[in-house]
C-alpha cells in the first residue's frame, strides 16, 4: 500500500469509527449544558443500536430504524431526567444504572437478531465533486449520509448555542440555575428537554454502528465508545467543534490499530485495541491539569436544583 | 380549597423506607422485566419459575448460585470500601483481571512451586496487581480531580485486552490446541473446596472480609476518618484529616479486593487464565454495593440473591430466552432503587392551601 | 394621599424551625426610597424575596397597584413590574452583558439580536446614569459594575417596583455614593424603590422613609428625616440593656494569649476581608468582638485558626509565630473554634452525636485503643456531656442534623471545651437560640473564662457581648474600628460604629475606607 493511501485510508476509518462518538458526545454535550450529568450513555447507544437495527429489520427501511433509535434513546433519557431532575436522585449512580440495564436490554431484545443481515444499511454516498479532490475527496466525502449529518448537526448546535435564545437559555440553566429561575426560565421543564435530546442523539450513535458502520447487531458493540464519548465532551471542553475534532482523533486512534496490523506492523492488535482507552485516560488528565479544564464546566453540572434550598 | 401535593426534605432518613425500598425495588424490576418477556412473547410467569427452580431449585443449582456469588461479594466488598468515601471506583472489572492475571504468573511460570507458597503468594500477587490498578485513578483524582468513573472505567477495557492478549499470545497453551487459554495450573494453585462442590475458600475469604470490613469501617479509626471524609469533606478538613492519603489507601484497598476474587475466580473455579473470566461481575457488584446500601452483612445476603439471578439466567437459556434476562432485571433492580431513594429522603406532603 | 404601589398585608413565612415573618405589613410608594433596615435574621431578605416571588408566603396578601396577586415564580412577580437584586447577583458569569440582559427579556426572536439591547441600555445610561458595556464577559466585572448590571436587567425587564438587597455590602464608598445618584434618578422617574440593610447611615443618606424589622416581625415604619439615629438603633436591637449583676468580678488579666499584627486576609470573593488587623487576646478574658456579619468577622477566626490564608502580618499564639499553620497544628497547640456554620463545618450532619463528639479526639488514647476506637468510652463521655450540658437530643445514635439549633450548639461547644483548649474562637454562639439555652451557653463561657481561657466572642448581639466581655472591639469594613475596656463602653456608640456611623465627621471621612 502506498504511502498516501495508507493515510487516506486511516483517516477515512477516522472518520467512520469517530461519528458514533460524535453523536454520543455532542448528546453528552447538550445534557451537560444544561446541568445534568448522563452516565448512561453506553447504555442508551447499545439500546439505540438495538432498536435501530431491530427496526431497520423488520421494516426493511433503515431510515425508520434511525427512527426508532431516536425514540428508543429519548426514552432512556426520560427515565434519566425523571430520576435526575424530579427524585433529585445522584446523577451518577442513576446513569450507571440505566447503562447497566441498557446494556442487559439490548442484549435480550437483540439475541434473536444476531446474524440477519441488514435489507439497506447506510452506504456510502460520494458527493458529487467533492468527493472527487484528491485526498481530501476520500477522507472527507465519500461516507454515508449520517456524516455528512453529523457535520450538520455540529454546525447546527454551533450556531444553536451562540446566536439563538434558546441557546442561550439552555446554557444559563447548566451554569446558574438559581439566576434562570429567578428570570422566569422554566428550569425544570428545560432540562427534561435537553436529557431527552440528548439520549435521542446517543441512540443515533449507537444506531450508527448497527446501521452503517458495522452494520450488525452483537452483544456489548458499543465496547466503551459510551463512555469514551462522556470524557470526549470534557476533552472538547463542551464545545461542539473541538467534539468533532476529538471525536476524530479517537476514531483515528481506533482505526489506526486495525491499519496498522493489516500493514504488517508487528504488535499485537490488542495493545493497539488498547490505545483509545489509554488515549482517553491520558487526554482528560492532560485537560484536568491545565486549569482550563476544570473551568469550563458549567458552572451547576451535576447538581439537583431545589429553589427553597436554603 | 386546593389540594397541593409538596416535597418536604426530611430531617432523618427514613429507615422504613430504607428496606422497604430496595424490596420493592425487585419487585418492581421483575414487574419490568414482565412487561419486556410479555412483548416478546414470553410467559413471565414460565420464565422466571424456571429461572428460581434453577437456582434454588436444586443441590447443583444452590451451589452455582453460591459459586456466583462469591466474586460478587468481594467485589461488592471493595467496590463499597471506595464508595464509603465517594469515590466512584467502576473499575472492579478491570481490578478482577489484573488480580487473576498477577495470580495466574505464579502457577504458570513456577508450576512446581509448594502449595504452603503457592497460594498464598497467589493472594499476595492478585491484591496487588488489583490494588495498583485502582491507584493509578487515584493519584489522578487526588492530584488533578480527573474523574475517576471514567478512568476507572478505561481500565477496565485495557485490562480485559491485557489478558485477552496473554491468553491469545504468550500465555497461550502449548498442548491447548490453539485455543485461547492458559495452560492448566497445578492442584496446588487450586483453591480448596467444600466437600465435593465446587463452592471454594473464597466464600470464607469473603465472609472473613465482611466480619473485618464490619469492624474496620464502623469500629476503627480509620474507619472513622473515611465516614467522616465521605460525609464531609470541609468538616475533613475543619478537622485536620488528610484526605489525600486516604484517596490513596481506599482505592488500594478496594482495587486489592477486587483483584482478590480475580484471583479466587481463577485459583477456585477456572484452574487457568482465559478470556471471558468475568460475565461482568465487576460492574453487577456495583448495583449489589449499591443496594445494601454498603453493608457488608448485606452484601452478602444480595450477593446471593444476584447470584441466584445469574444463575437462573443461565438456566433459562434452555427455554430460549437470553441469558441476558437476568442483567437487564439485575439494572433495572438498581435504577428503581435509585429512583426509590427519593422516598427515604423527602416526604410527600398533601396539604390544603388557603387560596388567596 | 395617593395609593401605595405596593401592599403587603400580614405576610407569614416560616421556614423548618423558624418564623422568619411573623404577620408583616408594608407598604411602598412609587417615587420613593424606601428602607428596609434590621439585624441578620431579622426577616427583611424574606420578606422581600416573598415579594419577588421567589418564596411562597404561609398566609396575608400582596397588592400592586390595588390588585392582589399570588406570585408562583419570579417569572410571575417579574412580570407584574416587581424586580429584585439580589445579595448574591443571579448572573450568569461566563456570559457578557447583552446575554444576561437578553435572558431576562419578556419575549423575544429565536434569533438573538442586541440592537434592541444597545439602545435600550443608551437610553438608561442616559435617563439614570447607569453605565454598562453590553460586551464585556460578567466574570470580569467589579462588583459594582456586576450590580449595576443587575439593576439594568430589571429596569430593561420593566419594574417598577426595583428591590435592593444590602446592595452596599459590596460596594466601595465611592461607588455607594454613585448608586445612591441612581436610585434618586430612578425614584424621581417614578420607580418605587426598596432597599435591605444594616447601616443606618445608608438610610439616612437616601431613604425617603424607613422600616425597621425585628425577629420577624415590624418594630416601626416611619420618615427617615422625622427619625433619629438612636431611635433606630433602638427599634432595631430592642431591649433595655442592663449590665448583669451576676457577672463574676474578673480577677486581672492574664498573660497574653494570642495576638495579631496588621493581619490582612482576603475574603471568599477575593476582595479585601481583613485589612491590617491589631489585636490582643489574653488568658482568662473574654474579648468581645461587636459588628454586623460580613465585615470580616469570619476572616478573623479563620486566619487565628489556620483555615485562611494571612496576607501580611503576623498571628503569634503562646509567644510563637503561628501565622498560616495548619489546622491540625493549631488543633494540637490548643486552640479550638466554635464555628458560625455549625453543621457543616463544626458538626457533620449525617453523624450522630458520638460520632461527632469525636471529630478531633477520635486519636486520643481514652477513646481509642490501638486502631479501634473504643465507642463504649466515647459514648459514656457523650452522655456524660449531653447530662452536664443538658443537650436534648433523640438519641445518641441518632444523625445530629435531626438536633434544634441550640442543643447542637451546646454539643458543639461542650467538645470544643472538652479539649482544654488555651483560646477558644467562639461565633455567634446564641445566634438562633432560645432564653434557656442561651443562658446556658454564657454560663459555660464564663466558667471557661474563669479558669483562665482566653475567648474570643464574636456576635451580632451586644446584649450578649455586653454581658459577656472583659474587652469590646467593634468590627467594621475589615478593620478594629474601636477597642474598649468594658467598663469603658458606650452601648450607644457601639452600635453607631457597628452601622459605619462614626461620632466625628473626620471619623466618617478616614474610618470607611477600604
Amino acid at each position: 500500500m502506498g504511502e498516501q493511501a495508507f493515510f487516506i485510508a486511516i483517516l477515512s476509518s477516522a472518520v467512520i469509527a469517530g461519528t458514533p462518538i460524535l453523536y454520543a458526545a455532542l448528546g453528552e454535550l447538550i445534557t451537560e449544558k444544561a446541568g445534568v450529568t448522563n452516565l448512561g450513555v453506553e447504555g442508551m447507544m447499545l439500546i439505540g443500536a438495538v432498536s435501530g437495527f431491530m427496526a431497520a429489520i423488520v421494516t426493511g427501511n433503515s431510515w425508520i430504524g434511525l427512527l426508532a433509535a431516536m425514540l428508543a434513546g429519548g426514552a432512556m433519557g426520560l427515565i434519566h431526567a425523571i430520576l435526575t431532575v424530579s427524585l433529585r436522585a445522584n446523577q451518577v449512580v442513576s446513569g450507571l444504572a440505566l447503562a447497566l440495564f441498557g446494556s442487559g436490554l439490548s442484549g435480550y431484545l437483540g439475541k434473536a437478531y444476531i446474524g440477519i443481515p441488514v435489507t439497506e444499511p447506510f452506504r456510502s454516498l460520494p458527493l458529487p465533486v467533492l468527493g472527487d479532490i484528491p485526498f481530501l475527496g476520500p477522507v472527507l466525502f465519500r461516507h454515508d449520509v449520517l456524516v455528512y449529518l453529523s457535520w450538520g448537526l455540529v454546525l447546527t448546535l454551533w450556531f444553536f448555542l451562540k446566536r439563538t435564545r434558546a441557546g442561550l437559555f439552555l446554557q444559563a440553566i447548566g451554569e446558574n440555575p438559581g439566576a434562570a429561575d429567578s428570570l422566569g426560565i422554566h428550569v425544570f421543564g428545560v432540562r427534561y428537554l435537553y436529557v431527552i435530546v440528548g439520549g435521542m442523539l446517543c441512540g443515533v450513535g449507537g444506531a450508527y454502528l448497527s446501521l452503517a458502520s458495522a452494520p450488525s447487531w452483537l452483544e456489548n458493540m458499543t465496547a466503551g465508545r459510551g463512555w469514551i464519548a462522556v470524557a470526549l465532551v470534557i476533552f472538547a471542553l463542551w464545545r461542539p467543534g473541538r467534539a468533532l475534532v476529538g471525536a476524530y482523533l479517537f476514531g483515528g486512534i481506533d482505526a489506526l490499530g486495525f491499519h496498522l496490523q493489516a500493514a504488517g506492523v508487528h504488535l499485537s492488535h490488542f495493545f493497539l485495541q488498547m490505545l483509545p482507552y489509554i488515549f482517553t485516560i491520558t487526554v482528560l488528565t492532560v485537560v484536568m491539569a491545565k486549569r482550563g479544564g476544570r473551568l469550563a464546566a458549567p458552572g451547576a453540572l451535576g447538581l439537583p436544583y431545589d429553589r427553597e434550598e436554603r | 380549597m386546593a389540594m397541593t401535593v409538596k416535597f418536604e426534605k426530611r430531617l432523618n432518613p427514613s429507615v422504613a423506607m430504607n428496606v422497604a425500598v430496595p424490596l420493592l425495588s425487585v419487585l418492581a424490576a421483575f414487574l419490568l422485566g414482565a412487561v419486556f418477556l410479555t412483548l416478546t412473547d414470553r410467559d413471565p410467569v414460565e420464565v422466571y419459575e424456571t429461572m428460581f427452580k434453577g437456582a434454588l431449585g436444586s443441590r447443583y443449582g444452590l451451589s452455582e448460585t453460591i459459586v456466583k456469588a462469591i466474586p460478587l461479594m468481594l467485589c461488592a466488598l471493595g467496590i463499597s470500601a471506595a464508595f464509603r468515601m465517594q469515590l466512584w471506583n467502576i473499575g472492579a472489572e478491570g481490578q478482577f483481571y489484573m488480580g487473576a492475571f498477577a495470580a495466574s504468573a505464579l502457577p504458570l511460570k513456577f508450576p512446581d512451586l509448594p502449595a504452603i507458597l503457592m497460594l498464598p503468594g497467589m493472594l499476595v500477587l492478585g491484591c496487588l496487581a488489583g490494588g495498583l490498578w485502582g491507584l493509578v485513578p487515584a493519584v489522578l483524582r487526588a492530584r488533578w480531580k480527573v474523574n475517576e468513573i471514567i478512568t476507572t472505567l478505561m481500565l477496565n477495557y485495557v485490562a480485559i485486552l491485557w489478558v485477552d492478549y496473554l491468553v491469545y499470545g504468550p500465555w497461550k497453551d502449548p498442548k491447548g490446541f490453539n485455543f485461547p487459554l492458559s495452560a492448566k495450573f497445578s492442584a496446588t494453585a487450586a483453591l480448596p473446596t467444600f466437600g465435593d462442590s465446587r463452592i471454594h475458600v473464597g466464600l470464607l475469604l469473603a465472609v472473613l472480609l465482611a466480619i473485618l470490613f464490619w469492624i474496620v469501617f464502623e469500629k476503627s479509626r480509620w474507619g472513622y476518618e473515611i465516614k467522616v471524609i465521605g460525609s464531609s469533606e470541609q468538616a475533613a478538613r475543619y478537622a485536620g484529616m488528610d484526605i489525600r492519603a486516604n484517596v490513596y489507601k481506599v482505592m488500594l484497598l478496594s482495587g486489592a479486593v477486587c483483584g482478590l476474587a480475580g484471583m479466587a475466580e481463577v485459583s477456585g473455579i477456572v484452574g487457568r487464565l482465559q478470556p471471558n473470566l468475568s460475565p461482568g461481575y465487576g460492574y453487577t457488584a456495583i448495583i449489589v454495593a449499591w443496594i445494601s446500601k454498603l453493608n457488608p452483612a448485606a452484601i452478602l445476603v444480595v450477593a446471593i440473591l444476584f447470584g441466584a439471578l445469574q444463575v437462573g439466567g443461565f438456566f433459562v437459556q434452555t427455554t430460549g430466552v437470553p441469558a441476558s434476562v437476568a442483567s437487564m432485571l439485575q439494572g433495572a433492580v438498581l435504577f428503581f432503587v435509585v429512583g426509590g431513594e427519593f422516598l427515604t429522603k423527602y416526604r410527600i406532603v398533601l396539604s390544603r392551601k388557603e387560596v388567596v | 394621599m395617593a395609593k401605595p404601589l405596593v401592599q403587603m398585608r400580614g405576610i407569614v413565612k416560616k421556614f423548618p424551625g423558624v418564623v422568619a415573618n411573623d404577620r408583616v405589613d408594608l407598604d411602598i410608594y412609587a417615587g420613593e426610597i424606601h428602607a428596609l433596615l434590621g439585624e441578620n435574621g431579622s426577616g427583611k431578605s424574606t420578606i422581600m424575596s416573598v415579594l419577588a416571588g421567589l418564596y411562597k408566603p404561609d398566609a396575608g396578601e400582596i397588592l400592586i397597584d390595588g390588585t392582589p396577586f399570588a406570585f408562583a415564580s419570579p417569572r410571575d412577580a417579574i412580570a407584574a413590574g416587581v424586580g429584585m437584586v439580589y445579595q448574591h447577583f443571579k448572573l450568569v458569569e461566563p456570559f457578557t452583558v447583552a446575554q444576561n440582559l437578553q435572558l431576562g427579556e419578556r419575549q423575544g426572536s429565536f434569533l438573538l439580536s442586541d440592537v434592541g439591547i444597545r439602545a435600550e441600555i443608551q437610553k438608561f445610561e442616559v435617563r439614570f446614569g447607569l453605565a454598562v458595556d453590553p460586551d464585556s464577559p460578567v466574570w470580569q466585572l467589579s462588583v459594582g459594575q456586576k450590580q449595576r448590571v443587575e439593576i439594568v436587567r430589571m429596569l430593561y425587564r420593566g419594574s417598577k417596583v426595583l428591590i435592593l438587597d444590602e446592595p452596599t455590602a459590596v460596594l466601595t464608598p465611592q461607588e455607594t455614593a454613585e448608586l445612591f445618584v441612581n436610585m434618586r434618578k430612578m425614584a424621581a422617574a417614578g420607580c418605587a424603590v426598596v432597599f435591605i440593610t444594616h447601616k443606618m447611615n445608608e438610610v439616612q443618606a437616601v431613604a425617603d422613609r424607613v422600616t425597621v424589622l425585628r425577629g420577624g416581625k415590624v418594630s416601626g415604619t416611619m420618615l427617615c428625616r422625622e427619625v433619629h439615629a438612636q431611635q433606630l438603633v433602638w427599634l432595631m436591637v430592642g431591649r433595655e440593656i442592663a449590665l448583669n449583676a451576676e457577672r463574676c468580678p474578673r480577677g486581672i488579666c492574664g498573660s497574653e494569649v494570642a495576638s495579631l499584627k496588621n493581619v490582612k486576609a482576603f475574603n471568599d470573593s477575593g476582595r479585601t476581608g481583613l485589612n491590617d488587623v491589631t489585636l490582643s487576646l489574653r488568658a482568662g478574658q473574654i474579648f468581645g468582638i461587636a459588628g454586623v456579619s460580613g465585615n470580616g468577622q469570619k476572616e478573623l477566626a479563620e486566619v487565628i485558626t489556620g483555615l485562611r490564608t494571612v496576607t501580611a502580618g503576623t498571628v503569634e499564639y503562646l509567644g510563637e509565630e503561628v501565622t498560616n499553620l495548619p489546622p491540625v497544628e493549631l488543633i494540637h497547640r490548643g486552640i479550638s473554634y466554635v464555628p458560625e456554620d455549625r453543621l457543616g463545618m463544626g458538626l457533620v450532619p449525617g453523624l450522630d452525636a458520638v460520632e461527632n463528639m469525636l471529630l478531633k479526639s477520635y486519636k486520643h488514647p481514652e477513646f481509642s485503643s490501638g486502631w479501634l476506637i473504643n465507642r463504649r468510652a466515647a459514648e459514656a463521655a457523650t452522655a456524660e456531656i449531653v447530662r452536664q450540658y443538658n443537650v436534648k437530643l433523640a438519641g445518641l445514635s441518632q444523625p445530629v442534623r435531626s438536633m434544634s439549633g441550640g442543643n447542637l450548639q451546646k454539643l458543639l461547644l461542650a467538645r470544643e471545651i472538652a479539649e482544654h483548649p488555651k483560646l477558644i474562637i467562639v461565633v455567634y454562639p446564641a445566634r438562633g437560640l432560645d432564653v434557656g439555652a442561651t443562658e446556658s451557653i454564657h454560663k459555660l463561657l464564663m466558667e471557661l473564662r474563669d479558669q483562665g481561657t482566653s475567648i474570643l466572642l464574636i456576635s451580632e448581639d451586644l446584649d450578649e457581648l455586653m454581658k459577656l466581655s472583659d474587652r469590646v472591639g467593634v468590627m467594621f469594613g475589615g478593620r478594629i474600628v474601636g477597642n474598649f475596656a468594658i467598663e469603658e463602653v458606650d452601648l450607644e456608640e457601639v452600635g453607631l460604629l457597628m452601622m459605619g456611623l462614626f461620632r466625628s465627621e473626620e471619623e466618617r471621612i478616614h474610618g470607611d475606607d477600604r
